[in-house]
């Protein structure tokens, strides 16, 4: 009898383990097209839940046949669990998506495209982050918000070495001239940190060197541009000829972001999604201006997100109410004043400016007047990883510039041949 | 970033710990002499069949968890290796060209010696869990417990957590490993940012790591030794140290076999050290890569799970391979009591 018992829960538990795990994706259906619908909304980032979920309450007032389903997954998950979910067709039907994933997600015919639609409109919305989610001449993503780089300083250590504080007129002989005067090895403080990131910082100067990354066409890349390689120089210079700069291996085993908070180095070139980590940063007094002018003019990367609609999501049409809903003025307005990240929509920064008065967070807005493109191409994925292990390489001095240039374009080039 | 084994792998490892385990066995049935197996005895004496109905129906919760989810993704692992997939799914049979693209990539040579150097370093924990194991045998009254419990506490700590920890300890600049160096006049190099020294600052940690678990092996196999052996030892005039390469050592011997078939396999398949340590920005990563963090790289990062599902394929036989040439060697030294 005991052991029939015990036969019988062991087969229950089965069939409990086994049912458990296909009870997940039942959750995205929801009715016809006439009857109440539940969509699914993607996210990863906890910081911004309370906000999106604002913007689920607003939209369901004023559509109340349809229930939105806020969906968070860490953003170390996020991307592995979405593509398996778009592999078997149970991907949520709107979801955040990125610059460097838009490529292959819209390539691959994954998401739906929003140009055309009934009252489309990406006017609100930066141009440079328009053109970032159009694919094959359609736009597939809804831009939701954005951020640009600036030039971070440690008011303390300017003080303390005499030196002026950053200003719009600053070009890189000035940034050159500060690093030196700031830099104390005595004191084990170094002028600034200029490590090999992209989009904080060689992309940047790049562009203000009047180089380029990927070409229009996304058929080939610019890394034995004589102009693109004056942008890296200028950056790998920190650390080899002036000595202003952590070396490549300090900056791994420290990040820069945390030697800037900790008063370890004067200048940092940064986003404005740090700002909250240097305002809460003991005993930090910062401050940020924009990034200097090259020698071709200033420029910034601009990067952002874009929540998209599922390819095969059976609620077309109320995903898209719900994505317009999503680019629309009050949604905006809700991310604006939750301070979490500048809104896409234009005129609506101001909230965010607002919510550390303490930085010139206006600098990060003003910028966007000579923003470029985050470069991208069909599947960044691939050339970004490739590029980053030459790139560390150089920085690590174990490839000289012209020889991992060389591989730099190679490697890229390749990946980009195939589409 | 959460790091699991990819169950080909994993798979492998159970299957061979599984092996090793019936070939100790076996060896101990060999010792018993003639008489037939428990089971057949009892059912023999019993003699009806409804036994073997309930022991298959108590087994069948595992075996079909077994087969769905270890054996079958095997099967399909086989399959997959010989197809491109696209990001989304959607694959076409490619033939060998995933074989051929991986035994052609440049990055190959360098992560298969880093994987066997890290293989062979970990080897180094056997002997000092085998010190460990001798010294705890000869602690008496309750601070046993507390012993075991210190060494076995990094075997039960996520490796991720591990990871950040060894990281600080590493830190070049601010780490606590250099700063003991400097205070006996040593400058302390990058650690975990210089491809000099990656490979064998993430040996420590896994030896560190694995010490604890072998230790217990050990101690267990130590227990299993008569103390009369040891009393006639002495009789006999042999000192410690004779006692412990003339007793111990070859009584030992099986429990050594044992875990060195593991750590094999274990050090063949080191992933997480590499990504969680170093990351995916480093200097240093270009000269530690290990076959599994290509694999990594290939699917996760590139999308390419036929390559991936191909070196699983090709890991998973070197480590084959290399359990059956231990299990052939295992008759010159390994001696079963």
């Amino acid at each position: 009898m005991t052991r029939k018992l015990s036969a019988l829960l062991c087969a229950a538990a089965l069939v409990a383990a086994a049912s458990a795990c296909s009870s997940a994706s039942s959750a995205a259906g929801g009715g016809d097209a006439t009857g109440p619908v539940t969509l699914t909304y993607g996210i990863w980032d906890p910081n911004q839940k309370p906000a999106m979920q604002q913007i689920v309450s607003a939209f369901e007032k004023l559509h109340p046949n349809i229930t939105v389903n806020i969906e968070l997954t860490p953003n170390a998950d996020y991307w592995q669990k979405l593509q398996t979910e778009a592999a078997s067709g149970t991907a949520p039907d709107v979801f955040w998506m990125s610059t460097t994933r838009i490529g292959l997600y819209a390539g691959q015919g994954q998401l739906l495209p929003l140009t055309g639609r009934s009252g489309f409109d990406n006017s609100p919305f930066p141009a440079s982050l328009n053109s970032i989610y159009t694919v094959g001449g359609k736009q597939y993503g809804m831009p939701k918000d954005y951020d640009t780089i600036g030039l971070w300083y440690n008011k303390k250590l300017f003080d303390a070495a005499g030196v002026a504080y950053p200003t719009a007129a600053w070009t890189w002989q000035d940034v050159i001239d500060a690093s030196k005067k700031l830099t104390d090895p005595a004191k084990g403080t170094w002028g600034i940190a200029s490590p090999d990131w992209t989009q904080e910082n060689l992309y940047n100067d790049i562009y203000q060197a009047g180089g380029w990354v990927v070409s229009p066409d996304k058929k080939s890349s610019g890394f034995t541009d004589a102009k693109t390689l004056a942008g890296i120089q200028y950056a790998l210079d920190f650390i080899t000829k002036y000595k202003t700069s952590p070396t490549a291996q300090q900056m791994t085993d420290t990040d820069p972001s945390q030697l800037f908070a900790s008063g370890k180095v004067a200048m940092f070139t940064d986003g404005d999604w740090d700002a909250l980590t240097y305002k809460n940063a003991p005993g930090l007094q910062a401050d940020v201006a924009p990034l200097p002018a090259g020698p071709q003019g200033r420029a910034t990367v601009i990067n952002g997100l874009a929540n998209v609609i599922y390819a095969r999501t059976p609620h077309a049409a109320a995903a898209w109410e719900f994505v317009r809903f999503l680019g629309g003025q009050q949604a905006n307005a809700i991310q604006a004043a939750s301070g979490a990240v500048i809104p896409a929509y234009h005129g609506l920064g101001d909230a965010w400016v607002k919510a550390m008065p303490q930085f010139h967070l206006q600098t990060f807005v003003d910028q966007l007047d000579h923003a470029v493109p985050y470069p991208v191409s069909a599947n960044t994925g691939p050339w970004a990883t490739a590029d980053q292990t030459i790139l560390d390489q150089i920085w690590a001095g174990k490839l000289s510039l012209s020889a991992g240039a060389q591989q730099l374009k190679s490697t890229t080039d390749a990946d980009l041949a195939k589409g | 970033m959460a790091v699991t084994r990819t169950p080909l792998t994993g798979n492998s490892s159970s299957a061979a710990t599984a092996a090793a385990s019936d070939a100790l066995g076996g060896a101990s049935k060999a010792g018993s002499g003639e008489r037939p197996s428990l089971a057949r005895r009892v059912v023999a004496r019993h003699g009806h069949p409804r036994e073997w109905v309930w022991g298959y129906l108590m087994v069948a919760p595992l075996a079909l968890g077994l087969a769905g989810f270890y054996l079958w993704p095997i099967v399909q692992s086989v399959y997959y290796s010989f197809t491109s997939w696209g990001a989304f799914g959607g694959q076409q049979w490619a033939g060998l060209a995933n074989y051929r693209a991986f035994l052609s990539d440049p990055q190959l040579p360098k992560a298969a010696w880093n994987t066997v150097l890290y293989s062979l370093l970990l080897l180094a924990s056997i002997p000092a869990s085998i010190v460990f194991a001798a010294l705890l045998n000869q602690v008496r009254g309750r601070s046993v417990g507390l012993y075991r419990t210190l060494y076995f506490i990094p075997v039960v700590s996520m490796p991720a957590a591990v990871a950040m920890v060894w990281r600080w300890l590493y830190n070049g600049d601010y780490g606590l490993i250099n700063y003991l160096l400097s205070l006996v006049g040593i400058h302390g190099p990058h650690w975990v940012s210089d491809g000099r020294f990656a490979v064998y600052a993430m040996a420590l940690v896994g030896i560190w790591a694995v010490v604890g678990y072998n230790m217990i092996i050990f101690a267990a196999g130590l227990k299993g030794i008569p103390r009369h052996y040891y009393e006639a030892a002495e009789l006999d005039g042999a000192g410690r140290v004779r006692q412990f390469f003339s007793i111990t050592l070859p009584l030992l011997s099986p429990s050594i076999f044992f875990v060195s078939v593991i750590t094999v396999i274990s050090g063949l398949q080191m992933f997480d050290y590499v990504l969680l340590m170093l990351g995916r920005s480093n200097p240093a990563l270009a000269d530690s890569k290990t076959i599994a963090y290509l694999f990594y790289e290939y699917v996760f990062l590139d999308n390419e799970q036929g390559m991936g599902c191909a070196i699983a394929v090709v890991l998973t036989v070197v480590l084959l391979l290399l359990t059956a040439v231990q299990f052939r060697l295992q008759k010159r030294w390994v001696h079963y009591a």
